[in-house]
């Protein structure tokens, strides 16, 4: 059976309806069986003080170019059937959504390794820079050395090709 | 050769992007922000601890050993915090 991959990768300033983009995923189709969603939120605190905001910058091209190759390379190594990358930039208030990515296949395995993978990349390698909006004023905040130690990992099992399409 | 600075980068420099002709025995992204940094304070402040810095040709992950001599678009900018 041939497998079809849908896949939606945006970079946009406005808000967004999270289970409306999971819905689209699977809408007419019956070879999905599992979808995972990650929603990743605006926090109130940054390093234990509160903020207004987080604004974040975007390098535009490469944004998207990095996180297509990134869902290139979560094809390659999971049965995906659908993928969806939505990145927020400008400014974002605590509580709102930043990004969503959902990974559609047919069991749950796939989806969650492949969900995984793409949110360590994306914190590691997507060129996005948060800066927070304190009392204090504006700071630019710092990579995390967790966050790298979480992408480091994938490095250690290669891809895996899928066998037939 | 068009740059790009992002985030920090670009408020120490004070300049989003800029073009530049950089002399021949500039080769390499590493050479180039030592170059870059002779150019002034806030290149300085920016590349005061250039382990840290990231660099992208062409809109692609590179490191300081990267040739330049094929690049139209160099970007730099720290350590990435999105998602």
């Amino acid at each position: 059976m041939r497998r079809v991959m849908t896949t939606t990768i945006r970079l946009q300033r406005e808000a967004f309806d999270v289970g409306a983009e999971a819905a689209l995923l699977t809408r007419g189709r019956t070879d999905i069986g599992a979808v995972v969603t990650f929603t990743g939120l605006c926090r109130a605190d940054e390093s234990g003080e509160p903020i207004a905001a987080l604004k974040l910058e975007h390098y535009p091209d490469m944004a998207e170019a990095e996180i297509a190759r990134h869902v290139e390379e979560a094809r390659a190594r999971w049965p995906l059937l659908g993928v969806t990358v939505i990145h927020r930039y400008g400014r974002i208030e605590p509580g709102e959504v930043i990004v969503l990515v959902v990974t559609a296949s047919s069991h749950r395995d796939a989806a969650f390794a492949a969900a995984s993978f793409l949110m360590d990349y994306l914190k590691t390698r997507a060129p996005f820079w948060k800066q927070v909006e304190k009392a204090s004023g504006k700071i630019w905040v710092d990579a995390k050395a967790t966050d790298d130690a979480a992408a480091e990992r994938w490095s250690a099992s290669p891809p895996r090709r899928e066998a037939a399409k | 050769m068009k740059l790009l600075y992002f985030a920090w980068v670009r408020e120490r420099i004070g300049l989003a992007e800029e073009e530049i002709d950089p002399p021949a025995g500039v080769a390499t992204v590493g050479e180039l922000v030592a170059w870059l940094t002779q150019r002034g304070e806030g290149y300085a402040y920016a590349f005061e601890n250039p382990k840290i810095i990231r660099a992208a040709i062409d809109r692609n992950h590179v490191r300081a050993d990267a040739s330049i001599a094929a690049a139209s678009e160099i970007a730099f900018f720290p350590p990435m915090t999105g998602g």
